[in-house]
Parts: C-alpha cells; sequence; structure tokens
C-alpha cells in the first residue's frame, strides 16, 4: 500500500488515521479495511526512504500527533508508478497446471476438475453478487471495482469451457 | 409438492442431412418446486435443445418428459400448446415480442390464453408492470422500448400465466451490464417468491442466482450440483488491492 499512501499524500498531508479514513471513504466496502498498524508501519519505511517526512504538531491534552507529508522523491516515485502502463491480470495457472498435469498422476479426470472449479467459480460470483447488491449505487469506486472483479470471473469461466472444449 | 419438471433419458437427434446429428444424448433431469436451475456448457453442448424441448418448442426424439406430474412428450401438438399455455413461461434472448400489440397487451394475452377471466388477466398485467416499472409504457408499441425494457416486457409476459415454471434461454444473452442488472433483480425476485426457473446461460452473474447448476457437454449432463453459498464475507475475500 506504499503507493497508494504516497497518492493520498500528494492531495494534502495526513497523519495516519486520517489516511485510513481516506482509503474507506474513496474505495468504500470493496476495499478490505485497512489495517492501522499497517498503515503506520508503511509510513516508517516511507520515511526511512525518505519519499515523505513528519512534522509533530502539538495538540492540548493529547501526545502530540504526526503528520505527514510528501517529498521530492515521494513525488517522482508517484509520477513513476502512475505514468507507468500496469501489468495485465495473470491467467490462473495454478489451476491451469493442476488441468494439464493432474490426469498424469491418476488422481482426477480433466472433466470432474472442470465442474468442480466452475461450482467455485460461480460460488464466487455470487459472493459478489451480494456484495454488489449490498453495496450503495451512489459508491461508483466501490461498483466499479466489484464489477471488475465479475468481468474477470466471467472470462476464467469462459476459458474454462475452452479448456473443456479442448482437453477433456 | 411434486417435481415440476422431469425427464428420463430425453434424446433429440437432428436428421437434415444424410448424417444423424445427436445433440441431447440420454438426459436425465429433475426440477424440485422452487429451484432456479442454470444449465450451462460450451456451445454445441445442447443446452438450447434441452431447454426448447423442455417448452414444448421442439420436439423429442425419444425418453419422456413431465411437466408437474403430467406427461407432455406423448401429447398431440395442440394439447402440448394448450398445457404450455397453463404451465410454462418462456423468455427468449430475442425479447420475441408481438410487434403490433402494444407493450400492456403482450403482458395481458397470456394470462388470457391460460384461461384467466379478463378482469383477473388486467389485474395480473398492471401488478407485473407496476412491479417491472413498466406501468407508464403499458401503451407503446415494443419497437420504442430498449433492450433492457423489452426484456421485461418479456419476462412480465412469461410469467403472466403463474407458470409451474420459468425457462429462459440466454435472458441476457443480449443487454449491456445496466440492463443485465435489472433482469438479475427482477429473477432473484422471483425466485425468492417461489418460481421455478431453468435457464440456459453463458452469464456468470445471472448463473450465480442459481440453487443448482447442471453442466452438458455433447449432449449429456457431466456435472450436477449446487453452487454452495458462503456467508457473504468482507470484499477482501474477493477483491484484494494490494
Amino acid at each position: 500500500m506504499r503507493l497508494h499512501l504516497l497518492a493520498l499524500l500528494a492531495k494534502e498531508p495526513a497523519h495516519g488515521y486520517e489516511l485510513k479514513q481516506a482509503l474507506e471513504q474513496t474505495f468504500g466496502s470493496a476495499y478490505p479495511s485497512p489495517n492501522i498498524g499497517q498503515i503506520y508501519v508503511t509510513l516508517g519505511r516511507l520515511e526511512k526512504d525518505g519519499l515523505v517526512k513528519a512534522v509533530d504538531v502539538e495538540q492540548s491534552n493529547r501526545p502530540n500527533k504526526k503528520v505527514y507529508y510528501l517529498t521530492a522523491k515521494g513525488r517522482d516515485v508517484l509520477t513513476t508508478w502512475v505514468d507507468e502502463p500496469t501489468e495485465g491480470p495473470r491467467v490462473r495457472d495454478e489451476f491451469f497446471m493442476k488441468l494439464v498435469l493432474a490426469p498424469l498422476t491418476g488422481i482426477a479426470d480433466r472433466m470432474a476438475l472442470i465442474s468442480r472449479q466452475r461450482r467455485h467459480y460461480l460460488s464466487l460470483m455470487s459472493d459478489l453478487n451480494d456484495l454488489l447488491v449490498h453495496t450503495p449505487p451512489t459508491d461508483r469506486v466501490a461498483t466499479l471495482l466489484i464489477e471488475g472483479a465479475m468481468l474477470h470471473l466471467q472470462a476464467d469461466l469462459d476459458w474454462l469451457e475452452r479448456c473443456q472444449e479442448d482437453l477433456a | 409438492m411434486s417435481t415440476v419438471v422431469k425427464t428420463v433419458n430425453l434424446v433429440k437427434i437432428y436428421q437434415d442431412g444424410a448424417v444423424p446429428v445427436p445433440a441431447v444424448r440420454g438426459v436425465d433431469l429433475q426440477v424440485e418446486p422452487g429451484e432456479f436451475i442454470a444449465i450451462m456448457g460450451p456451445s454445441g453442448s445442447g443446452k438450447s435443445t434441452l431447454i426448447h424441448m423442455l417448452g414444448g418448442l421442439d420436439t423429442r426424439t425419444s425418453g419422456e418428459i413431465w411437466l408437474d406430474g403430467k406427461r407432455a412428450d406423448t401429447l398431440s401438438e395442440s394439447a402440448w400448446a394448450l398445457l404450455r399455455r397453463k404451465k410454462v413461461g418462456f423468455v427468449f434472448q430475442f425479447f420475441n415480442l408481438v410487434a403490433n400489440m402494444t407493450v400492456g397487451d403482450n403482458v395481458e394475452l397470456p394470462a388470457l390464453l391460460a384461461g384467466a377471466s379478463p378482469k383477473v388477466a388486467r389485474e395480473r398485467r398492471e401488478s407485473l408492470l407496476g412491479a417491472l416499472n413498466l406501468t407508464d409504457r403499458a401503451d407503446a408499441s415494443p419497437a420504442k422500448l430498449s433492450g433492457g425494457e423489452q426484456q421485461r416486457v418479456a419476462l412480465a409476459r412469461a410469467l403472466a400465466n403463474q407458470p409451474s415454471v420459468l425457462l429462459a434461454d440466454e435472458p441476457t444473452g443480449n443487454l449491456d451490464s445496466r440492463n443485465t442488472r435489472d433482469v438479475l433483480r427482477l429473477l432473484s425476485e422471483v425466485h425468492k417468491e417461489g418460481q421455478t426457473i431453468v435457464m440456459v446461460t453463458h452469464d456468470a452473474r445471472v448463473a450465480s442466482l442459481a440453487d443448482r447448476v447442471v453442466s452438458l457437454f455433447d449432449g449429456e449432463i457431466v456435472d450436477d450440483g449446487r453452487i454452495s453459498r458462503r456467508r457473504t464475507g468482507t470484499a477482501g475475500e474477493v477483491i484484494d488491492l494490494r
């Protein structure tokens, strides 16, 4: 999550808890709820690498809080991340390896593997459907994430069908 | 309650040219009341042929088809048509609405054909159009509707005779994702209300609503089992951004 935090800090300096809230507000229900401990550990590493700096801000009746801001080096790293094309999704190679190799072992036949995998994908899809139903349509970012995951699953299922036609 | 749909060793062989082409090769299927079944499989696996035979839109070569405990495949064409009007609702990929009738009449007609009184048919029409958010489209011609609206009308029409089973052949095959969502929501609602559904689909979103998935390959059932429901987990289990 290093780069996600850098991106949030590019907007404005913030302390750890504000970053947690910003992640939650931006990604909604589709983002695995970020752990505050993990955020502080990540900020510590970013500071050590010179990508962010922290200043202590005094608070009345409470311990000082650390507000983090982006350094010039941090901005360069962030710019490179944003500008670079992103790797495409990998295929589900583990299942494919099973599919190709399992018949050699005599443990399972391909048709059975494919059928089981299809049901598993549909069960995942059913989870995503539930998630989508429980996500308010106004939460555009979460909705798009879920739809993206659904499209990937659909592709996995289509590929499964191709494997069935050619291998089984 | 008895089995809604049952087939015994159902076979369909097409004989267009010199070579007989088996499309469905000995399918045994049982559908219980309230079940939602998705039929999946590669193209040419016999899915559409199977569902067309269940709806009486195609004749079987051999084997048995039972609807609501009544043997259907031995009926004459006209007797089957009568049975179908009462017991079956059918949704096609390309809607198949009657072009020169209004949306409302398209929905009302099947109820009348099934023997409902004009008053009951009208009430059924009003309630279905209302449920599908189509009340203000009742007097429009189907051609004036978007694809998603037409498919909703087709669904309303298929449900107008309160069928024992709703059969659907790729009902979202021709829709964009927003319209697909509407149809999904409706299917899920009628299923919750106890409607028995048998549906051929490639669309995993639709299939995942089903209780059971039946996979066909080369005209035979190669898998028939339930889709397991996990507790609605946190999103992080299905989507991982980190």
